[in-house]
Formats: C-alpha cells, sequence, structure tokens
C-alpha cells in the first residue's frame, strides 16, 4: 500500500494502519507457533502452509459452491482445524522423543506436501476471494481506512481475547504446560497428553486457517501464502517463543518495521527488515521480550 | 602453596542465597568429601568450581592463582576435572572417543595440521591414545572400549565417565556423588579405585557423596554442608558426631 | 562376522577399517574413474552428483557432527558461486585462484553467522540461518554490479592453467577430484581432535566445556569450515548449470540439502553421499515416471474394461502432469523417511549389514528401543 497522500501525520497514520493491520496476520501466523511450541517444544514449519490451505477451503467454498462467506469461514476453520488434530494423531505423535531437528524436517516435508495437494486440488494461478468488505474504503481525514484491514484487526483482536480467556480459566493451559515439560510425569498425573496435543493442534490450526481468510483478500491466494510464516518467525522469536501475548506484540512490532522501512529506507529493505530484526533478537536478546531463558541443571 | 582454597563463595538465584559463606581447604593428595542433605548446595559449589555458574561473591584459588572468573573450558587445562551427578556422556561416541575426549585438555589443535592429517597429528594422537588406554587399564574398561555409551549399563556409564576425567591428568578431580546408582559390589570397587586414585595417580579427589560407608571408608576429611552454609568441617567421625550435623539429618 | 585383529594403534588410526574395506574402495574408485568410457551419456549428470556429494558433506559436517542445523546452506554455495564468476570474468583472476578465494569468502561468512550463532541453541540456529540466507538471497538480487541482479549472469566453462575442461569428461574428473578432496580433507579432520570436540558440542555442550572444548572456537571453525566446502562446491556449481540467477539458491534448495543429509543418514560420510545420490536422481526418476505412469495405469486397469482404462489413464496423466507435484513428492519421502528410517539411508545399510553378518541370530528389535517420552528440550 502507498502512503496516502497529504501532510506527514497523514502519511504516518496511514503506515501505522496498514503496519496494525499486517502486524496481525503475522501475529496470528506467530500465535499459531507460540501454541504448539508451549505445549509439544515443536516448531510447526507448516503453519504457513495451514494458513494457506484454510484460505483455499474458504475459497473453495464461496467460490465454487456458492455458500456464504460467513458459512464458509465457519467451515474453514472447522476443517482445517480438524486436519491439524488428524495430522497430530496420525504424524507427529510418532516422533515425539526424536531430536527437534527431526521434527522440524517433518514439518518442513509435510509443508510441501500441503503446497503439492493445493496445487493439484485448486490449481496453482491466483485467486480471489469475495469478501462483505472487498474493496470498500472509508475516509478519516487524510487516511484511508480500507476495511479489510479493519475486518483484520478487528478479527485478530477478538481472536486474542477468546484464546487468553480460554488458557487463563480452563485447566487446560496448566495441564499444557505441564505436558510440555515432561510428559511421563503427565501422563502419571492424569493428564491426558495425547488428546490435549491434538486439542492445541486444532487451535493452532484454526488459528491459522482464520489468518489465511483474512489474509486472502489483501495479499490474494496462491500456494506460496504459507511463505508468509517465515516472516511470522521473525514474530514469534521478537515476542518470545513462549509466549502468547508477546507473539502478537512481536507481530505487530514486525509489520509497523515493514511498512516504515518501505516508506522511509532504500528499496529492498522492506523485502528483509522482518529477518534483519529476527537475527538482531537472535544475537542481542534470545529470548525475546517476553520469553525467559532456561538452562540445563547438571 | 595454596593447593585449592575456597574463600566465603556465595552464590544467589534469584532470591535464593544457594550457597552462603562457604569456606575450605583441600591439600594436595588428600580425599576431602563434602556431604549433606539434599538441596544443600553441594552440586552448586561444583558447578561454580567448574565455572558452569558465576559466583556473586567468594573467591576460588587453585595453585595460588585465582580462578573466580576464569572460562570454563579453561578449568580443565588448569588440572580439574569433575564428572556429573546424571552422567553427561557423549552418548552416539565410542567409550574409546569419550575416553580420548578427555584427552582435549593437552591436545594442541591446529586445524591446518589436521586438516592434512601429518605425521605430526598422527604422532601425537598415538599418544592421546597411550594415555587413553592407560586410564582403560586402570578401570578395566577394555571389554567395553569400542562399545557406544548409548549401548552401556548404568554403572559401566558412571565408570566411564571418571576414566574421561582421569584423561583430562587432572591435579584435583571433582566426582559428584560417585557412588549414587551403584550395587554394593560397584560401590567397594569405586572405593579402592578412589583410593588408588589418591596413591598411585597422585590426584587429590573432591566429592560430593551421600553413602557414609563409603565416606568413611576413602575419606581424609569431611564438610558437612546445609541450606548453603557450611556446619562442620574435620575427620569423618568428627563431622559424623557434631550435634549440628546430626540435628541437620535426623531432626529435632 | 568379520573380526579385526589390530596390532597397532594406527590401524584405529587409518581411514579404512581393514584391507577388505580398503579393496571394496579401491574397486569404486576404479569403476568411477572408467565411468566416462562406460556410459558416457550420463556424465552431466553424474557431476552434478558429485557437486551435491560436496554440498551433503559440508552440511554433514556441520548438521550431522556438530549439531548445528543450518536451514540456510544455500546462500554460502550462492556466494561460492557468484564471488567465484566475478573473480574469474570480471577480475580475471586465475581459475585456482578465484576457487580458493571464493571458497575464502564463503568461510568467512560461515564465521560472520558462526558468531551470533554462539549465543543461540537448537531451533533459534535454524530459524537464524534461515532467515540469514534469505536477506542474503534478496542482497544477490539487489548487488547488480557483481551478481547482475535478476538478470541473471552466464558463466563460461572453466580454464584451468590454458587448459579447457568444457568437455563432459574434463568437468567430470574435475568434479571427481574436488569431491575426493573434500572426502579426505574431512575424514582427516574428522579423526583429530578437532572433529572429536565437534562431535562433543553436539552431544554434550557442558561436558564438552569441562573437557577442556572451547566451545565458540570450535562452533566457528565448523561454520567456517562447512562454508568453504559449501563455496567451492559453488564455485563448480556454477560451471555446471552455466547460468546463475538469485532465485536459484533459494530456501527450497536448503531444504534439498537437509534432505540429502537425512535421508541419506545423519553423523555419517556416507550419508552425504547416498544422500546426494538419492537428491540428484530423484528428479529424474520423477520425470521417468511421469512419462510411463499414465501408461501403466491404463494398462493395468485395462484389465477391468475398456472405458476404466481410458478413465484411469487419464486421470493419473492429469496428476502427474501438474507443476507442483515435484516438491509434494520430496516432501512426501522426506516425512516417511523421518517416521519410519530415521537414520536414513546408510542406517539402513547398516542394519542390512548386520542382517546378513548375524544371520539366522538377527533381532529386528536390535535397533528398536523403549518408548521414548518427550522431556523439555529447552534446558539442554
Amino acid at each position: 500500500m502507498e502512503p496516502g497522500g497529504g501532510s506527514a501525520l497523514d502519511t504516518i497514520l496511514q503506515l501505522a494502519l496498514n503496519g496494525l493491520a499486517v502486524g496481525c496476520i503475522y501475529g496470528l501466523v506467530a500465535l499459531g507457533f507460540v501454541l504448539i511450541y508451549k505445549a509439544t517444544e515443536l516448531v510447526n514449519f507448516a503453519q504457513g502452509d495451514l494458513l494457506m490451505l484454510g484460505a483455499f477451503v474458504c475459497y473453495m467454498f464461496v467460490v465454487w459452491y456458492g455458500i456464504g462467506y460467513w458459512t464458509a469461514f465457519a467451515l474453514a476453520i472447522g476443517i482445517v482445524g480438524g486436519f491439524g488434530a488428524v495430522l497430530d494423531a496420525t504424524v507427529l505423535r510418532r516422533v515425539i522423543g526424536q531430536p527437534q531437528f527431526a521434527v522440524v524436517m517433518l514439518t518442513i516435508g509435510l509443508g510441501a506436501m500441503f503446497r503439492s495437494f493445493a496445487s493439484l486440488t485448486w490449481g496453482s494461478e491466483i485467486y480471489t476471494l469475495p469478501t462483505p468488505f472487498s474493496a470498500r474504503t472509508t475516509r478519516l481525514g487524510g487516511v484511508t481506512v480500507s476495511h479489510e484491514y479493519v475486518a483484520i484487526i478487528v478479527g485478530t483482536v477478538v481472536l486474542c481475547a477468546l484464546l487468553y480467556a480460554f488458557f487463563t480459566y480452563s485447566r487446560v493451559g496448566v495441564a499444557m504446560q505441564a505436558a510440555s515439560q515432561n510428559q511421563l510425569a503427565a501422563y502419571y498425573m492424569g493428564i491426558p497428553v495425547k488428546r490435549m496435543f491434538s486439542l492445541i493442534w486444532a487451535i493452532s490450526a484454526g488459528v491459522a486457517a482464520i489468518a489465511g481468510v483474512l489474509l486472502a483478500p489483501v495479499s490474494l491466494i496462491d500456494i506460496n501464502l504459507g511463505f508468509i510464516g517465515l516472516k511470522a518467525f521473525a514474530a514469534a522469536v521478537l515476542g518470545g517463543f513462549g509466549s502468547i501475548p508477546g507473539a502478537l506484540v512481536g507481530g505487530v512490532t514486525i509489520g509497523l518495521i515493514e511498512l516504515f522501512s518501505g516508506a522511509y529506507l532504500p528499496l529492498g529493505v522492506k523485502d528483509v527488515a522482518a529477518y534483519i530484526v529476527l537475527l538482531l533478537v537472535l544475537a542481542i536478546r534470545p529470548q525475546g521480550m517476553f520469553g525467559t531463558v532456561g538452562r540445563k541443571k547438571v | 602453596m595454596t593447593f585449592f582454597a575456597v574463600e566465603d563463595l556465595g552464590v544467589s538465584f534469584g532470591g535464593i542465597r544457594a550457597v552462603d559463606g562457604v569456606s575450605f581447604e583441600v591439600e594436595a593428595g588428600e580425599v576431602f568429601t563434602i556431604i549433606g542433605p539434599n538441596g544443600a548446595g553441594k552440586t552448586t559449589i561444583f558447578n561454580l568450581i567448574s565455572r558452569i555458574y558465576d559466583p556473586t561473591d567468594g573467591r576460588l584459588v587453585f595453585r595460588d592463582e585465582d580462578i573466580t572468573r576464569v572460562p570454563p573450558h579453561e578449568i580443565a587445562r588448569r588440572g580439574i576435572a569433575r564428572t556429573f551427578q546424571n552422567i553427561e556422556l557423549f552418548e552416539h561416541a565410542s567409550v574409546l572417543q569419550n575416553l580420548l575426549l578427555g584427552r582435549h585438555a593437552h591436545a594442541r589443535p591446529r586445524l591446518l595440521e589436521e586438516i592434512l592429517f601429518l605425521p605430526a597429528v598422527r604422532a601425537r594422537e598415538r599418544a592421546h591414545r597411550e594415555a587413553a588406554e592407560k586410564v582403560i587399564d586402570f578401570l578395566e574398561l577394555q571389554a567395553y572400549r569400542d562399545n557406544l555409551v548409548v549401548n552401556l549399563p548404568y554403572g559401566v556409564r558412571k565408570v566411564v565417565e571418571m576414566g574421561r576425567a582421569l584423561c583430562t591428568e587432572p591435579a584435583l578431580l571433582l566426582l559428584d556423588e560417585p557412588s549414587s546408582g551403584l550395587s554394593v559390589e560397584e560401590t567397594e570397587d569405586m572405593a579402592f579405585w578412589i583410593q588408588d586414585i589418591r596413591s598411585l595417580l597422585g590426584i587429590s579427589v573432591l566429592m560430593v557423596e551421600h553413602d557414609m560407608s563409603l565416606v568413611g571408608a576413602v575419606s581424609d576429611r569431611v564438610l558437612a554442608l546445609n541450606y548453603g552454609r557450611v556446619l562442620a568441617c574435620g575427620t569423618s567421625r568428627e563431622v559424623q558426631e557434631h550435634p549440628d550435623v546430626v540435628k541437620a539429618y535426623l531432626g529435632g | 562376522m568379520r573380526f579385526a585383529f589390530k596390532t597397532s594403534y594406527d590401524h584405529d588410526l587409518g581411514l579404512f577399517r581393514d584391507p577388505v574395506q580398503r579393496r571394496w574402495y579401491a574397486g569404486l574408485l576404479a569403476a568411477v574413474l572408467l565411468l566416462p568410457l562406460a556410459l558416457p551419456d550420463y556424465l552431466s549428470d553424474v557431476s552434478m552428483v558429485f557437486i551435491y556429494g560436496l554440498c551433503g558433506l559440508s552440511l554433514m559436517v556441520l548438521a550431522g557432527y556438530t549439531g548445528l542445523v543450518s536451514l540456510g546452506h544455500a546462500a554460502f554455495l550462492g556466494i561460492g558461486a557468484y564471488a567465484h564468476v566475478y573473480f574469474v570474468q570480471d577480475l580475471g583472476l586465475p581459475w585456482v585462484v578465484a576457487v580458493a578465494l571464493a571458497a575464502t569468502l564463503s568461510a568467512a561468512s560461515g564465521v560472520l553467522v558462526g558468531l551470533p550463532a554462539l549465543r543461540m541453541t537448537g531451533v533459534y540456529l535454524t530459524i537464524a540461518t534461515l532467515a540469514f540466507a534469505l536477506i542474503i538471497q534478496e542482497a544477490f538480487s539487489r548487488w547488480e554490479h557483481v551478481t547482475h541482479g535478476l538478470k541473471g549472469r552466464p558463466v563460461d566453462k572453466p580454464v584451468i592453467f590454458g587448459v579447457s575442461f568444457a568437455s563432459d569428461a574434463a568437468f567430470y574428473f574435475l568434479c571427481l577430484a574436488f569431491l575426493i578432496a573434500g572426502l579426505w580433507l574431512t575424514a582427516n579432520i574428522l579423526r583429530a581432535p578437532t572433529g572429536r570436540a565437534w562431535v562433543a558440542i553436539r552431544d554434550s555442550e557442558i561436558a564438552a566445556q569441562s573437557m577442556g572444548v572451547h566451545l565458540a572456537r570450535y562452533k566457528t571453525t565448523a561454520f567456517a569450515y562447512s562454508a568453504a566446502l559449501m563455496g567451492a562446491a559453488g564455485a563448480l556449481f556454477a560451471h555446471k548449470i552455466g547460468f546463475l540467477a538469485p532465485d536459484i539458491f533459494s530456501v527450497l534448495l536448503s531444504i534439498q540439502f537437509l534432505l540429502m543429509v537425512v535421508v541419506g543418514g545423519l553423523g555419517s560420510l556416507h550419508g552425504a553421499l547416498y544422500g546426494a545420490v538419492f537428491v540428484a536422481m530423484l528428479p529424474v526418476l520423477i520425470s521417468e515416471v511421469r512419462d510411463h505412469a499414465p501408461q501403466w495405469a491404463g494398462h493395468l486397469s485395462g484389465l477391468l474394461g475398456k472405458d476404466a482404462g481410458a478413465a484411469i489413464y487419464l486421470t493419473v496423466e492429469r496428476f502427474v502432469k501438474q507443476p507442483g507435484l515435484e516438491p509434494g513428492i520430496f516432501g512426501l519421502i522426506l516425512v516417511l523417511f523421518i517416521l519410519f528410517e530415521p537414520l536414513g539411508i546408510y542406517g539402513r545399510w547398516r542394519k542390512i549389514q548386520l542382517l546378513f553378518s548375524t544371520f539366522p541370530l538377527y533381532k529386528r528389535a536390535t535397533f528398536r528401543r523403549q518408548k521414548t517420552y518427550m522431556r523439555s528440550e529447552r534446558l539442554r
């Protein structure tokens, strides 16, 4: 998005709004990463591809079958969420106990398979998803407020509030921590570890699907939509890999940094701004903004 | 010359004072044991000596040199080696590789020479192998030489870990609970080995131990610790009869 | 069962276990040297296998032996390739000097990545290398003076000391020489203290430190050596593909390299080579299947009736003609290997060897570990 004409303040506000919206998407994907990492200590490199699947499923229901946007949205969340749970139960459960990097490779392989599947089922071109907020804008002062962007921000806020409530006021949050630190002990304490992991995967995949559907009108759907996951890594690391609010804060920060560096820094920096931030965070403060550092006790 | 001295050592983790004002001295050629209930700070002291943690106050002196701020990989070169409470062996390497790694403190790695495997490198490797074989003979590990550590039973692993520490040719050997997890016969073997390490190899031993029979059999002096503070220091009999120590172990 | 009768320590220091193994490798060398006579049409493909082998070796040293998994090694390949081409074609340096400089430059960037990596563990390091590779790829597009940007730049055939290596056979021997040199140098390091220190860092950093291993120095050395090998491979890679463009050195190529070492078998030099053969040959295999699968499927289901046969033929044809199939197949193979054969091809080969040497006393349960439960790796 180009910064709108008008005063410098208008430009800044425009950039801030756009950056906030983009950042919310990054934050949602990062949230998916963090949820899975907190529960199972796996880093899911296929999170971006789950986002892509969510966008495609919604597209399929709206464009191929003529179902209404909101119903399709709900269906997409349900299907991709269910798929996440099935993925955990069939594939990921088998690799528990293997070194972390083997699981990373596994998720990378799964991501490639998802991309192929999408290409086979829906085709390898670029598609548009018609939504109730497409191409509608409001002008507030000198700032063009795109309804799609507002939808993204509102959707993210609502989702995060729901998730926060779920994890704070239910026993799942604590059980999740226990299972991630010492699985055998968690079993002994009566925690249904397998069911919980599947639940976490379902939630994480659902969050990815929501992010995909919210992103679709802005960036158009194609099989490479999932590469946004790489930038979301930066968001997750910046926020602190084990912290849920951190993921969102990190995402918004990265989004803002990207938009502003695109406007004020030389060409090309915008594309790699997220990765530069990632490297700086890892070099200077690896635990990010809200994470904690652990150390093995010998 | 001060062989090894700990002066007023203290470390805090957040609000917890894990070690508080601990002072003791180990003389050359003696076996010095630290005892105390679980959580007393014994392994923390070992971790401070091997520089895995940084002390908040106090000093460590080894052979008249202050080693309080030395980097962790320097410790082995200076002549202090240690074993770990939960065995930290290199799982996917053979016993021999583990022992040869103990020789690293004396290896002079030069990348360019090693890339071409010059005769000098070969000669040094032969020397390291001979030193490792001496340790294998001492600890009777011949049967396990080429086995991967991941396939070995617990008792053998503990011996391998001690062997790896011995390969460093230390002046001071830190043993963290050498008899934990060992059967009665294995503990007796361990007692003989510790005595041999002291008398035949001339290495001083600083160990943490719970098994009082082993403590009584091999120790020259004993230090009792509780809640990070020293309770008593002296011979094994003196410490075991000290009223504070009795209270700490038996309550009341 | 073969038992080695050892009479001196040099026996264990040598590269080969026993004379029998040495003879097998001599035979392999002879076969490889005679390949240009037997199969002249495939020399180009086998040269690519050799180059991939060098890449696999590089990543094996870093990921398999030192435990530092890198998802960005294609960046080092690119740095080596672009640097070499710049030195030879723009600066006119002699070929050998250009390769050496390219490898050195690559090693220097390896150190640059390695230094911040000292503070990161496990998956954070992997993510950092990924970020680094993406930044470098962008830099390739922007630095037009050296790389000619997105236009790409063509690469001439190699000319060493005035002798042209343009022919397939000459280039084949050049790649073979590089691979053998790389293998020998790496095997040397791995049997020396540096190699042992690397394995120690992989298995237990704290214990390695207590034994006097300077973590920072050895990790940086691992990065530098691995990047240097990659840089040398990059020079050959540039000549092989004949045309350099930034989008060649993408994340997907890095993932292919990682696939190579995982499928081949982590932690062994053989694994790197098996993986290289696998990854280089797979596209060839896929295109063969693509060409013939519809026919086979049609023939087989023709038994059910002509209409069924025609329908199946069309479906399968539509399936295999899809452009997005290849990454999916790579992904599937990766997933299957990690689920069912985590030790890779080399691991499977060792199990087969054990089967034959201990027959009929072989037990499949030899390799089955008891059920593992997850323990937190954050506190490692």
